[in-house]
């Protein structure tokens, strides 16, 4: 049973702020790192696996700290998102030199297990620089299991690999997880995190935005106001219909665009309301279309809703 | 040492291109100093002349250049080198390693092929070939701490040692006198002039100054790229 504790951390470059005090504890199973490109998972990562001191606050391992600390490789595996390896060995050989630098005692027999886990023994003797991406994941990952480590951390596995490969390796992790490991992977898709993690944390432009079970972060995500653009035959009469009902929150006219700016509040009943109000009052409906589906504008009402 | 930091090291350097290169540079060597005897015959100032300027004046930092930087800096360029630095290895054994890796290269690029070169040009007399053969031992040895330490420290290793050794150690030791007691090249030469017969060899830095000079400069740059090495982040790719 091993946990990871980041606390109070913050971490910059120059002027740039990628992490800015983040708390969390990662304990054993599966934990999601959600969030958006460049939104700090990666530097997270670097700082849980030692390769970046944070500039404040402390990231410890079972109350060890990490920077600066090769013992706490005993118990940490990393498969980094970086595609380089040794590309002029061949699999087994890049995996065996991991268990020869982790001076376990039979390097043969272990680098053999975790090929044997990932599945890659068939490939085992080809040189690295003829495998796929996925298959160079699935490598990376046998040379991070290869020493049987408490802590696996994963910064973008899935990226690259496609369904059946995303499969396989969800469902190594969740054993890893059911085995009592702490693992932690980071994704920037929400549905990626779901089928696997348990517990989610989120982090957006570098603050944690929310933590705790899909469910309850699914909840935050969809019952979050949305916002709707829609041109109708009449807009005015087609505005003043919808603002007598309390799913809707707020309507602009937009001059410019010529069409209204709808912020709803209840999804499901809104998108039954818009239709049925247009047909009653005869108008014609040209457009409806979200506006801010993007998952930058998901995480970004997360981060205002966590405050 | 680390016998499986040892394996990548060397497979790292000798695969790829640049293992034709080590190979190719001490050939041409030898090559010309076939053609020269040939030629010239037997002769001691041309001998000294081919040994100082192309061994140990080009050869050896040339070959010192790519051993050293290649040994770290590939590694370090693409990412790879996580893999070695995830472990609980202390990180001055795999500089050290790599430091052997590098110094052993020297030794069998250039440091065997320069007492060759002097063989074929001189036989053995005046113990020239052997003076200049130690020579180039030992500034490979530090050469390949320098430039290891700047394979460790910089994205542009080669440029910067390239830098050093064609501007500190051929220019400005050439005009400046005193920048030549700081020369790899002028230490190296001061350790062959003991061992030649006197007044053959000759250089601008006494015996007593070079070999502390020698072990502060390797020792220094090994010790220091350990701590770095020790303190590598990983620059966060977003």
């Amino acid at each position: 049973m091993t946990t990871i504790s980041i606390d109070q951390v913050s971490r910059w470059f120059g002027n740039v702020v990628a992490v800015n005090d983040v708390s969390m504890t990662i304990g054993p199973g599966v934990t999601g790192l959600l969030g958006p490109n460049g939104a700090g998972k990666s530097t997270l990562i670097h700082m849980m696996s030692g390769f970046l001191p944070p500039s404040s606050g402390s990231v410890t391992l079972d109350g060890v700290q990490v920077w600066k600390n090769q013992q706490a490789y005993r118990q940490i595996g990393l498969v980094p998102e970086r595609e380089a390896m040794y590309d002029f060995l061949t699999g087994q050989e890049f995996v065996l030199a991991n268990a020869e630098l982790h001076g376990l005692p039979d390097p043969g027999a272990a680098a053999q297990r975790a090929l044997a886990t990932v599945e890659m023994e068939y490939a085992q003797d080809r040189k690295v620089t003829t495998y796929s991406k996925g298959m160079r994941q699935r490598v990376k990952m046998a040379s991070a299991l290869v020493h049987e480590p408490d802590v696996l951390l994963l910064d973008e596995p899935f990226n690259g690999m496609d369904p059946r490969q995303r499969m396989h390796l969800m469902e190594l992790l969740r054993r890893f997880g059911a085995d009592g490991r702490t693992v932690l992977f980071s994704s920037h898709i929400l549905e990626e995190v779901e089928q696997l993690a348990r517990h989610i944390e989120v982090v957006v432009a570098g603050r944690h935005a929310a933590s705790g079970d899909f469910r309850k972060i699914r909840r935050l995500m969809t019952d979050r106001p949305h916002r709707y653009l829609v041109r109708s035959s009449d807009d005015r009469k087609l505005a003043a219909a919808l603002i007598a009902d309390p799913s809707t929150a707020g309507i602009e006219l937009d001059w410019t665009e010529k069409a209204l700016r709808i912020q709803a509040i209840d999804f499901y009943r809104f998108t039954e309301l818009v239709p049925r109000v247009a047909k009653e009052a005869g108008i014609r409906l040209h457009t409806v279309s979200p506006a801010d589906e993007s998952l930058e504008s998901v995480f970004s009402y997360l981060v205002t809703s966590a405050r | 040492m680390n016998i499986t930091v040892a394996r990548l090291t060397v497979r790292g350097l000798l695969g790829r291109r640049r293992g034709l290169l080590l190979l190719a540079v001490p050939a041409l060597l030898l090559i010309l100093s076939v053609v020269i005897r040939a030629a010239a015959g037997q002769d001691e100032s041309t001998t000294v002349n081919i040994l100082g300027t192309l061994a140990l004046g080009t050869l050896v930092p040339l070959l010192g250049l790519i051993a050293g930087t290649g040994a770290i800096g590939p590694e370090i360029d693409d990412g790879s080198i996580i893999y070695l630095l995830a472990k609980p290895l202390p990180r001055w054994k795999i500089i050290t390693t790599k430091l052997a890796v590098a110094i052993g290269c020297t030794v069998v690029f250039a440091a065997v092929p320069t007492y060759i070169a002097g063989v074929i040009l001189f036989g053995n007399f005046e113990n020239l070939a052997l003076a200049y053969g130690v020579g180039a031992l030992i500034a490979g040895v530090a050469y390949s701490s320098i430039f290891l330490l700047f394979g460790v420290i910089t994205r542009h290793a080669v440029v910067v040692g390239l830098m050093y050794s064609l501007l500190w150690e051929s220019i400005v030791g050439n005009f400046v006198s005193g920048a030549k007691t700081l020369s790899v090249q002028q230490w190296a030469l001061s350790v062959a002039r003991k061992i030649a017969d006197p007044g053959v060899v000759s250089s601008s830095v006494h015996l007593p100054t070079a070999i502390p000079l020698l072990i502060v400069v390797t020792l220094g740059a090994t010790a220091f790229a350990a701590v770095r090495l020790s303190r590598l982040t990983l620059a966060s790719e977003e």
